[in-house]
């Protein structure tokens, strides 16, 4: 099969990479620690940083990318996306009845309205509202998708094995681990992202947070709150002033 | 393809390491390998289905010791020689074969600069008629394709029931080996926890997966 004639050649090719410049430089250390077992070992250069670092500067001379586009890219995602976006949309919906209800209908023009742009939310955004009998985790077993225009890119334990593996399982359990223990009653949904639409939950308003601000509000809306491993708490010693 | 990319209701994965105030990127090479990865995809070589099928495609044992942007790199480097933008010598010498021509970048500073989710297919398409309606009972189909698919293991055979029709969507299992985009509906289908794991899972719960037509199955119930 084709396929594994690609994972095969990619062997050859790496070997052959692994007597190049990269490999030269990689200390001996890196390389003595991972053979002592016998399978069919790759011999790869394993210092990621080194690879990257020459396979971008390969295509930047090749014009294939532009290393400022590269910069401009990693800004955007270190200093534009992130969960206080998606903290934003929890908060307005929390202070504005009517904004929820559009939130929870048409996810991507509400989300507009925060002023994250027009596009910021794609048409494939789904709210799912937590409610005292209904909790709702997000996971994506099968790589990591994830609602990263809003909420920014996934946290590494989203993209686990563990997280992953289990989150459809032992939803309960993996709650537990986040310090999250739910009555029995309340009925747990797992949404798992197999396909394009990309789901984040609206957590419930804690109590006692009536007097805050939708600005203070946000401050207390966390990404694991709107993946659905946590619940949002008020600040210990009771609401901000 | 039954990969170990396709982990859900695996066990013994050990416990989950959360992280207080991660970073976005854990190193530089991190970020590096998450942008050339994107500013790549302008060159439309090959498309989102195709890219996760590459990821799967890494031998397993791989695929589980790797970090999440090592496989992203692993995959990069596999997939510029697969799809002929990058020779294998380029790539093992660094340097451009003397003589070929030089690109001009598609991946614009501009097109950085706006978050812009991909959108693979206006899913509102009329001409697609949806084959199941929501309310109605479905069985996940039992298949095992070797190729790239987005049917869970642990939901095949399963009975579930529709809950929503997101509209219409390209079919990863076609698209991800360029075999067409065999446009149709995907839903939300809602599986019962006792359906997929048995009579230890609460009665409460149950687990939403999004599935394409080509999917399911009527239960003739």
């Amino acid at each position: 099969m084709a396929d594994d004639n690609t994972s095969m050649d990619r062997r050859g090719f790496l070997k052959h990479a692994a007597t190049g410049a990269v490999a030269a430089t990689i200390p001996s250390s890196m390389h003595s620690q991972d053979h002592d077992h016998d399978h069919d070992h790759q011999v790869v250069p394993s210092d990621p940083a080194l690879r990257t670092k020459a396979l971008e500067s390969l295509l930047v001379e090749k014009g294939l990318v532009d290393q400022a586009a590269l910069d401009a890219l990693i800004d955007t995602f270190e200093h534009k996306v992130g969960p206080r976006n998606g903290a934003k949309v929890v908060a307005r919906a929390w202070t504005d009845p009517n904004y929820k209800a559009r939130l929870l209908s048409d996810a991507a023009s509400a989300i507009a309205e925060i002023g994250l742009g027009k596009s910021a939310a794609g048409d494939h955004t789904l709210v799912l509202e937590n409610t005292p009998k209904i909790h709702n985790l997000v996971v994506c077993t099968l790589c990591s998708c994830y609602p990263w225009t809003v909420l920014g890119l996934p946290p590494v334990w989203y993209k686990s094995t563990a997280y992953r593996s289990r989150a459809v399982i032992d939803p309960r359990g993996v709650l537990r681990e986040f310090g999250l223990q739910l009555d029995e009653d309340v009925e747990v949904r797992v949404w798992d992202s197999t396909a394009e639409l990309r789901y984040f939950v609206l957590p419930e308003r804690p109590a006692g947070s009536e007097n805050l601000s939708e600005s203070e509000l946000a401050e207390l809306v966390t990404r694991d709150a709107m993946v659905g491993v946590a619940k949002v708490l008020m600040p210990a010693g009771g609401a901000k002033a | 393809m039954n990969g170990v990319h396709d982990m859900g209701g695996m066990q013994c994965m050990g416990p989950i390491h959360h992280e207080a105030n991660e970073p976005v990127f854990h190193s530089v090479w991190e970020a590096r390998v998450y942008a050339i990865n994107r500013a790549l995809f302008a060159w439309h070589k090959w498309n989102l289905d195709a890219w996760r099928y590459d990821i799967e495609q890494l031998p397993p044992p791989d695929y589980l010791r790797m970090s999440y942007y090592e496989k992203w790199l692993a995959a990069l480097e596999n997939r510029v020689v697969k799809y002929g933008i990058v020779t294998k010598e380029e790539l093992a010498s660094g340097k451009p074969t003397p003589g070929s021509a030089r690109a001009t970048p598609v991946f614009t500073v501009a097109m950085a600069r706006v978050v812009q989710p991909r959108i693979t297919a206006p899913s509102n398409d009329p001409s697609v008629v949806p084959l199941f309606q929501v309310g109605e009972r479905v069985r996940a189909r039992n298949i095992n394709p070797l190729g790239h698919t987005r049917l869970p293991r642990y939901a095949r055979g399963k009975t579930g029931k529709i809950v929503l029709d997101h509209g219409v969507f390209l079919f990863p299992d076609t698209n991800s080996r360029f075999l067409g985009e065999k446009r149709q509906h995907v839903y939300s289908v809602q599986f019962a926890a006792r359906e997929l794991w048995g009579e230890d899972a609460s009665p409460k719960d149950s687990v939403y997966l999004d599935m394409w037509d080509d999917y399911l199955e009527h239960t003739g119930s």
